[in-house]
């Protein structure tokens, strides 16, 4: 089992914005709380009536499969309604167009938004215009904190520890929400936060936020206890920062090759969606050390967690 | 009234619920010994040791966390921790104990049995609470009762404290902070 924090603290946030926000005692408590959800989902009745007659929609701007459905899954094993509002944004007028939708979808009695938005900022500014609850889901390249949190659960659960081990973070970290969220909490909790890829696609600026930056993969691969491979946001890139798909496998993809020199216990994560034989083999992806799909299973406790706090303290 | 409880006299109580609670069960047949978090949990620890030593061999034990299925969260103010529920066992069709260890309202036991029934369905339900202080708020009674304070003031409130969470043993009926 995890290491308990023991700490008699208290979750008092309304909203969950973002790991950068929250303290380490926090992060401790809501992976705490996730470990309680997590036993539900091994009951014959996977429910509890934690969230009965509160609503919940799931106010996507942008295409997501995964993330939406484990919200609607937690939301439901905690007995809450859900409503599925999804919807692409044009670029321009995105600010107002959010804000209207947001109270628009607010004025029909909602008590918790989880919103995904291309702009970076979205889920804080909503937060400001409207009453009720507002669960981050993704807001451009600044954080995802229900991914950054289970992420952060799942390594817990294999190690037993977060603090002393050794992360790195591979790919387009420039695009990434996903490793902002990760480095926030894992500096926080006390791992070293290594992250890799092209200097395109990886500022140095990083290097501020406490992370160490290398542009060499073969340079970390044999030190490190986790690889959290990114997904390769194709969608997102603009070709001049991108050498050709071969080049990006050969020099930052977890080949078979790469592999076998990492640690016999390295641990491997995605966020997925995976493009396998891009950034992943798929050999590795299905393989024994792979932590992918564990993830997925723990993002359902996580986001339990996160739905269940939010709306005790927006009590 | 008396307001303190030592550690000889919890140890009577408990002796005398166990007895209680061995005379109403068959000793060669299963029971589920179910705890509600903090201190069901350490009491029914105990009275399993006790059952035990009295030869019932077949006792299956679980830990209930009711903070989910509770109707007074709003109340008890923002964000209390949710800590693990264990009932690694099938439960249905076998006798199962709930403990408490103090029955006051009577909402905790009536979220209690919620949650059982999301694990299965006993063949009975029985309560042991080691005090019954009275002051229910819903119409449910323990079945076996280590010590009935037929007296306490509304505002005050009857603490258990075992020697493995709290350092001694002591019940002690206090005003309320």
């Amino acid at each position: 089992m995890s290491a308990k924090s023991g700490h008699h603290h208290r979750w008092t946030r309304k909203h969950l914005l973002g790991l950068q926000e929250l303290s380490a005692d926090e992060i401790r408590f809501v992976l705490d709380t996730a470990d309680s959800f997590k036993e539900v989902s091994t009951r014959s009745v996977k429910k509890v009536p934690a969230l009965r007659g509160r609503v919940m929609v799931n106010l996507f701007f942008e295409d997501s499969t995964r993330t939406r459905t484990s919200f609607a899954l937690a939301a439901q094993r905690l007995s809450a309604d859900i409503i599925d509002f999804s919807q692409k944004t044009s670029s321009v007028n995105k600010g107002e167009t959010l804000i209207d939708t947001a109270r628009n979808i607010e004025a029909m009695g909602i008590d918790i938004i989880v919103v995904r938005h291309p702009a970076g900022g979205a889920a804080e500014l909503l937060s400001r215009h409207v009453k009720c609850s507002v669960v981050n889901a993704g807001d451009g390249a600044h954080e995802h904190p229900t991914q950054g949190l289970l992420d952060l659960y799942t390594i817990r659960e294999r190690f037993g520890k977060i603090a002393g081990l050794k992360v790195a973070i591979v790919g387009d970290i420039a695009n990434s929400r996903v490793a902002r969220s990760n480095l926030w909490g894992l500096k926080k909790l006390g791992a070293e936060v290594i992250l890799v890829g092209p200097p395109t696609l990886l500022p140095r600026a990083f290097e501020q936020l406490g992370a160490r930056v290398v542009y060499d993969f073969d340079e970390v691969v044999g030190e490190v206890d986790v690889i959290n491979m990114l997904r390769v946001q194709f969608e997102r890139i603009k070709t001049s920062q991108f050498p050709s798909v071969r080049e990006f496998t050969r020099l930052f993809g977890l080949t078979g090759d790469r592999f076998k020199r990492c640690k016999k216990d390295v641990f491997v994560m995605h966020p997925g969606p995976m493009n396998r034989g891009i950034e992943i083999s798929s050999e590795i992806a299905d393989g024994a050390q792979s932590g992918i799909l564990t993830q997925v299973t723990n993002g359902l406790a996580v986001r339990m967690a996160g739905l269940y706090l939010v709306s005790q303290a927006s009590d | 009234m008396r307001t303190q409880y030592d550690q000889a006299d919890v140890k009577r109580v408990i002796d005398q619920l166990e007895g209680k609670v061995a005379a109403a069960f068959a000793v060669d047949r299963p029971l589920c010994v179910i705890g509600i978090r903090t201190r069901g949990e350490t009491l029914a620890k105990r009275l399993i040791e006790g059952l035990k030593k009295r030869g019932f061999n077949l006792i299956e034990h679980g830990v209930l966390d009711i903070t989910l299925y509770r109707d007074d969260l709003s109340e008890i103010g923002p964000g209390p921790m949710v800590r693990p529920t264990h009932v690694d066992f099938d439960i249905d069709g076998i006798p199962l104990l709930l403990v408490d260890d103090v029955l006051f309202t009577g909402r905790s036991v009536r979220a209690g049995l919620n949650a059982l029934i999301d694990f299965g369905r006993p063949s009975v339900v029985r309560l042991a609470v080691l005090v019954d202080r009275g002051g229910r708020e819903v119409p449910i009674q323990a079945d076996f009762v280590g010590l009935a304070l037929n007296d306490v003031p509304v505002g005050h409130r009857v603490n258990v404290h075992f020697s493995e969470d709290d350092g001694e043993d002591e019940i002690l009926v206090e005003p309320r902070e």
